[in-house]
């Protein structure tokens, strides 16, 4: 009860007399990468059947970076998600890794658009510093979510974020650029869309024992959503064509190689 | 009324991806009956865009260097100005960075990784992959306005001459809110996001001192180099050359893969190429049942013949 009235407390915004960072981690609950993709309902819908659920990739490498921020700089962190009770236990193993609070917006997530609009509201009532989400989910692939929040709050924002460093109030962040990278600067508050960099691979913490014991205690708040209106509709899926069979080559004949290359796919 | 496209320029020159977008446009443009305007930064080769579809372009002096806010602002006052109903842009880490932004300010349904002209206009539907390239997804867009963000090579370039008109567009003042303290960038590589062909390689080349004949390679076919992710996460090479589900998508003319195994998370990743060659010692690597083409056999015998044969055909093809 105690804990949950703390929350409570920080979550409007009331607790701003010390100095720490609030760090919101948007957290999207995706298909494990090694899972087969198939549609059900006519290919209307995602076929779940034996799909496992993770915490989205490039949410869990700003997850793990937050985490940072709150071990050296002693951020509070809390996770956010948008969806129905099945994504629970991906909140629950953020919590696992170590965030203090996680809220659940009972929705299901259709569009990014009305997905960002549900955080914004959240981010905005929770009066936070640092705003991290991945830069997009390996599911819809929509990369909007991040954006659109930033524009909303009329924070600033920095895409495919692959370093932070913050010092009070101001940010150097390093964004990927196609062929390069580039450094930027700016104030808190920041929305950044995350991505492999903000910490190595080896970083990421499996939860511990006792880290899945504390998460059980940890808020978990259920918050209804608002009426958002979808920008976009799913209408149907497909699947890639199947492939033709492969045409294997020689080791020893490299010439024949080139000529399919050359006459056949007309690549070189 | 109006397409409104946004052009890219690398080192003074347009982007393929810049034309593929125009191309786009152009063909959005006659679906809709109505014309198309281009939004271009410092732009002196206008004829190459009329060659494109494009109308009229919209140019902007500036000598200042890419913000998200700037250009998205930009973006805002062309549309206004020229009534655009749809906007279109690339799949590019900056049309990636200003998309949302612009979304957001025009309250406009935003569809990323579009891989075909939209089926319908009325409804607004178009076909976008989904699942980093497992599937494809047919999206309806309500708004009145609509931004497209295109795949890279999917489109294609399609060329249509029409009568072209310059006008100069200035900028309002905007106060970013983001300062631009460096970029580095190579300037005499591709970049995998532009390359036509990408040679990748993985932990078949057992360390990271092997990486000359990849890079040599990739020199003799003017292409971008990349690696699988376990190499990228053991540090033999920088994680903006990982290609993948978590890494960056390839969608090129020809993909090499050098003792690259195929874990379905990398295949995904490089399932928009056009032509994939395989080269692994192991014939029961699942990356043989993805490519087109395949040799089983040792890396460091295969790459030098193939480098050197490469040599001998540039040569007699240049």
């Amino acid at each position: 009860m105690h804990s949950k009235f703390n929350f409570f407390l920080y979550f409007r915004g009331i607790d701003k007399t010390t100095q720490t960072m609030k760090i919101l981690v948007c957290i999207s609950h995706v298909p494990d990468t090694t899972s087969k993709i198939n549609f059900t309902n006519d290919n209307t819908g995602f076929d779940t059947t034996g799909v496992q659920f993770v915490i989205n990739p490039n949410d869990e490498f700003g997850l793990t970076r937050a985490m940072w921020f709150k071990e050296r700089q002693n951020a509070t962190v809390d996770v956010v998600n948008v969806g129905g009770p099945e994504t629970e236990p991906t909140l629950r193993k953020a919590l696992a890794i170590g965030a203090d609070a996680a809220i659940r917006v009972n929705t299901p997530a259709t569009d990014g658009f009305a997905v960002a609009q549900e955080l914004t509201k959240i981010a905005k009532e929770g009066d936070y510093d640092l705003i991290i989400a991945g830069r997009e989910s390996i599911d819809y692939n929509g990369g909007m979510v991040p954006g659109i929040i930033a524009s909303n709050l009329k924070a600033s924002f920095v895409n495919n974020c692959i370093q932070l460093d913050i010092e009070s109030n101001n940010a150097t962040a390093v964004r990927e650029i196609d062929g390069g990278k580039e450094t930027l600067n700016t104030t808190l508050p920041l929305v950044i869309g995350g991505q492999k960099g903000l910490v190595e691979e080896s970083d990421l913490k499996i939860p511990n024992m006792r880290g899945i014991m504390m998460a059980r205690k940890k808020p978990l708040t259920v918050l209804e959503p608002n009426e958002n209106q979808d920008f976009t509709t799913s209408i149907s899926f497909e699947k890639p064509e199947p492939k033709g069979a492969i045409k294997l080559v020689d080791a020893e004949n490299i010439d024949e190689l080139i000529n399919l290359l050359h006459n056949e796919a007309k690549v070189i | 009324m109006s397409v409104l496209v946004y052009i890219e320029s690398e080192n003074g020159t347009f982007k393929k991806s810049a034309l593929e977008v125009a191309s786009y446009g152009r063909c959005v443009a006659n679906s809709l009956n109505t014309s198309l305007c281009a939004l271009v930064f410092n732009s002196k080769d206008n004829a190459t865009l009329g060659a494109y579809g494009v109308n009229k372009v919209l140019n902007v002096e500036s000598t200042h260097p890419f913000t998200a806010e700037a250009h998205t602002n930009a973006l805002k006052q062309a549309v206004d100005k020229e009534e655009s109903t749809v906007v279109i842009l690339s799949n590019s880490a900056n049309s990636k960075y200003l998309a949302p932004l612009l979304a957001s300010d025009l309250k406009a349904g935003y569809v990323p990784n579009v891989v075909e002209a939209p089926s319908s206009t009325s409804p607004f539907v178009v076909k976008r992959s989904v699942f980093s390239n497992k599937a494809f997804c047919n999206t309806e867009i309500s708004t009145p306005i609509k931004i497209i963000g295109i795949s890279n090579n999917a489109f294609g370039l399609v060329e249509q001459v029409v009568d072209i008109t310059t006008e100069a567009f200035e900028l309002e003042n905007i106060s970013s809110k983001i300062r631009v303290e460096g970029v580095d960038k190579a300037t005499d590589k591709v970049s995998i996001a532009d390359a036509d062909i990408v040679v990748s390689a993985g932990r078949g080349l057992k360390g990271p001192e092997n990486w000359g004949i990849i890079e040599e390679l990739a020199d003799v076919l003017g292409a971008a180099t990349a690696c699988s992710k376990p190499v990228s996460d053991l540090g033999w090479r920088p994680h903006s050359e990982h290609v993948g589900q978590t890494g960056k998508p390839v969608a090129t003319n020809l993909y090499i893969a050098i003792g690259i195994s195929g874990a379905i998370q990398h295949l995904a990743g490089v399932n928009s190429s056009k032509t994939k060659v395989v080269i692994n010692t192991d014939p029961e690597a699942p990356f043989f049942k993805a490519a087109d083409y395949g040799i089983v056999g040792d890396a460091f015998e295969v790459v030098p013949k193939l480098i050197e044969k490469l040599r001998a055909f540039k040569t007699q093809n240049a």
